[in-house]
C-alpha cells in the first residue's frame, strides 16, 4: 500500500501523542494526527481547538475546514469563549501544542507573518492566529511540515511563533514559561533540538530516506544524533482511518 | 487606538439608554450609530457568527476612516478595505481558510502600503478586549514574549512585583462600536448565544456603543426560561436589530452552515480580476440590494434551507 507525503507526516505525528494527555491542535495535519491517535493508541487524548471547543469527536467525512465551526464542535464536551481556551494553555493544562509551519528555522522559530522588510513586506502572510499563543504557552510544542529547503531556513525573516529563539537559554530569558518545540515531523524525518544550542537535530528517517536526502532539503547546517534510526512506515489500518476521515473533504459538501 | 483613561471610559456609559428602553430598530437606523473614524469591533470569528447583516448595511451607507478589529478576519475585512470604509484592520489572522489560500486582496493592499494590518496574537487580542471589559487599562500575559510581534505593536514588558517574572502588558481595547450577531434577544437587549461564544461578550462589555442583530426577537419570558444562555445583559446594548440568517453566508451554530460554494465563487473571481472582483461583489450583493433580506433572497429558498438542514445534522446529539 502506498501513501502520500501528507499521510506519512500525519501518521508519524500521531505516534508522538501519548494517551491521557491534552493536545491543542490546529486544522489540517495537526487535527488529523490527533484524531488518528485517538482511534489508534490514545483513546483518552483530549483535543482542544482554538474556536473554544474542548473534546470534539470529529466525524469521518466531515472534517472541519477551520477550528471555529460546527464540524469542529461535533460531540464536544465543552463549548466556550476563545480567550478562555487560550488561558487554559497559559495556566499549563495543555500538554501538547501542535502546529504547522510555512517557514521554520534552525532554532524552531516559525514565521507566518511577514517575508521581507517589516514596514513594507514583500509577502504579507495571513498572520499568527493562535500559533504564537500555542508556541508560547503549551507545555511542549510539536511541529509538522513538509521538508523543503525554502521552509527550513537558518533564520526566519520574522519570528511569529517563538521556538528556542537564538538558542541556549534565550527562551527562558525572554520570559517564556514553557519548554517550546520538542519535535519536528516531516515527510523525510523526525527531528529534535540539541539541549545546549537549541538547534534542530536529526533523530530518525522516514522509510527509504537517507541522511543526505534530509540535508539536501534543509536550508541550514543540520546536527544529527550519533545513531539515526528509521521510522516505522504507516500501517494499513492508519491509512484506512485517514482515508475514511478525509472522504468527501475535497467536495466539502 | 490609544488606551483611554478609565474615568472617561466609565463616564461614556452614562450615555447608554436607561432601562427599560425598547431598542428594537431597523438595521438602517441602528447602523447610523457608527460614526466616521470609529473603531468597530466585529463579533464572531472567521466565518462563524459574523454580523453580516449589520456589516452589509454599514457598507451600503458608507463611512470614512473606520478601523475594524476581529479575532480572526474573513473576507468581510476585504470588503471594508477595498470599499475604502476602513483603512486598517486589527486582527490575528486574515483569510477564509486553508482551501482558499492566502488573501490576495490583503496582500495587495498591505504590501502596496494602502492598508494597515495591526497583528496581535489571538490571545493577546482577546486579552485586550477582556481588559476593556474588565475596566482596567491592561492585562499581563506570558504570550507573545520573545517574538517579533511585540516590536510591531504597543506593549510593555514589566517585571512582576510579586514573582520577579517578566510579563507582557497588553493594552485594553475599548472599541467605539461593537457589532455582534446572536441567536435570540429581547427588545431590551438581553441576548443569548448558542454554542461557542468567541470573544463577543468581552468586546460588547468593552465598547462604547453596542449594536446587536439577532436571528429572532423573543419575549423577555423566553430569555428568562434559558437565562444561562444569556451572554449580553440589556444595559450594555444600544440597539437591537432583527436579522434572520443575519450571519449568512457565514455560519451560525445550530442554525445554518457557512456557504462554502459562495466563498469558492468569491475567491475564483478575485483570482481572475483582483481587487475589481471585490468591487463587483459589493456592487452586486450590497449596493444593488435594497436590504439584507433581498441579498438572502438572491440565493433562493432551497439553497438556504439546505444550509439550515446541514447545521441541524451537524449539531444533532
Amino acid at each position: 500500500m502506498s501513501w502520500t507525503r501528507q499521510e506519512l507526516m500525519t501518521v508519524s505525528a500521531s505516534r508522538l501523542l501519548a494517551d491521557h494527555r491534552v493536545v491543542f491542535a490546529g486544522v489540517g495535519v495537526p487535527l488529523l494526527a490527533s484524531v488518528l491517535a485517538k482511534q489508534r493508541h490514545a483513546p483518552d487524548l483530549t483535543i482542544v481547538l482554538e474556536g473554544g471547543i474542548i473534546g470534539p469527536r470529529v466525524l469521518a467525512g466531515k472534517l472541519p475546514i477551520s477550528t471555529n465551526e460546527m464540524r469542529a464542535a461535533r460531540h464536544a464536551t465543552m463549548l466556550t469563549a476563545i480567550t478562555d481556551v487560550f488561558l487554559l494553555a497559559q495556566r499549563g493544562f495543555l500538554h501538547y501544542g501542535f502546529l504547522g509551519a510555512a517557514q521554520i528555522d534552525a532554532h524552531g522559530n516559525i514565521n507566518t507573518s511577514i517575508i521581507g522588510p517589516v514596514q513594507r513586506p514583500r509577502v504579507r502572510l495571513p498572520g499568527t492566529g493562535g500559533a504564537n499563543d500555542i508556541a508560547s504557552l503549551c507545555n511542549e510544542v510539536l511541529v509538522v511540515t513538509a521538508h523543503e529547503p525554502r521552509r527550513f531556513v537558518e533564520r526566519v525573516d520574522f519570528v511569529t511563533s517563538p521556538g528556542h529563539l537564538g538558542g541556549g537559554d534565550a527562551r527562558e530569558k525572554a520570559g517564556l514559561v514553557s519548554r517550546g518545540p520538542s519535535t519536528v515531523v516531516t515527510d523525510l524525518a523526525l527531528l529534535d533540538f540539541d539541549p545546549d544550542s537549541g538547534r534542530m537535530r536529526l533523530c530518525a528517517l522516514q522509510p527509504g530516506v537517507t541522511v543526505q536526502d534530509v540535508r539536501a532539503h534543509t536550508g541550514f547546517e543540520l546536527l544529527a544524533h550519533p545513531e539515526v534510526y528509521e521510522l516505522e512506515p504507516p500501517a494499513i489500518s492508519d491509512l484506512e482511518i485517514l482515508r475514511e476521515l478525509e472522504a468527501g473533504a475535497a467536495a466539502r459538501e | 487606538m490609544a488606551v483611554r483613561p478609565t474615568r472617561r471610559l466609565r463616564e461614556e456609559l452614562a450615555r447608554k439608554p436607561s432601562p427599560p428602553a425598547d431598542k428594537l430598530l431597523p438595521a438602517e437606523a441602528a447602523v447610523r450609530l457608527v460614526r466616521d473614524g470609529d473603531h468597530v469591533a466585529v463579533g464572531g470569528t472567521l466565518y462563524s457568527r459574523t454580523p453580516m447583516a449589520l456589516m452589509f448595511e454599514l457598507l451600503r451607507q458608507g463611512r470614512a476612516g473606520l478601523t475594524i478589529s476581529r479575532p480572526l478576519s474573513c473576507y468581510e475585512a476585504e470588503l471594508f478595505l477595498v470599499s475604502g470604509l476602513a483603512g486598517g484592520i486589527v486582527t490575528s489572522w486574515v483569510g477564509i481558510g486553508l482551501p482558499w489560500g492566502i488573501s490576495r486582496v490583503v496582500r495587495e493592499l498591505v504590501e502596496g502600503g494602502r492598508a494597515t494590518y495591526e497583528e496581535w496574537s489571538h490571545l493577546a487580542l482577546g486579552l485586550r478586549y477582556k481588559a476593556g471589559a474588565m475596566g482596567v487599562p491592561f492585562l499581563p500575559t506570558f504570550t507573545m514574549l520573545g517574538s517579533d510581534l511585540v516590536g510591531l505593536v504597543d506593549t510593555h514588558e514589566l517585571i512582576c512585583p510579586f514573582t520577579g517574572e517578566t510579563v507582557l502588558l497588553v493594552p485594553a481595547l475599548n472599541p467605539d462600536v461593537a457589532l455582534v450577531h446572536v441567536h435570540r434577544a429581547d427588545r431590551y437587549g438581553n441576548a443569548q448565544i448558542d454554542g461557542y461564544t468567541h470573544m463577543d461578550a468581552d468586546m460588547v462589555a468593552a465598547a462604547r456603543t453596542v449594536i446587536v442583530s439577532t436571528e429572532e426577537v423573543v419575549d423577555p419570558e423566553r430569555i428568562m426560561e434559558g437565562a444561562d444562555a444569556t451572554v449580553i445583559p440589556h444595559f450594555q446594548v444600544d440597539a437591537v436589530v432583527e436579522a434572520p440568517m443575519g450571519a449568512f453566508p457565514h455560519e451560525l451554530y445550530g442554525r445554518y452552515e457557512a456557504d462554502f460554494a459562495h466563498f469558492d465563487e468569491y475567491v475564483a473571481a478575485v483570482r481572475r480580476d483582483g481587487l475589481a472582483a471585490v468591487s463587483a461583489y459589493l456592487d452586486r450583493h450590497v449596493h444593488r440590494q435594497p436590504d439584507f433580506a433581498a441579498f438572502l433572497a438572491s440565493f433562493g429558498r432551497s439553497r438556504l434551507e439546505g444550509q439550515q438542514a446541514r447545521a441541524m445534522e451537524l449539531t444533532a446529539r
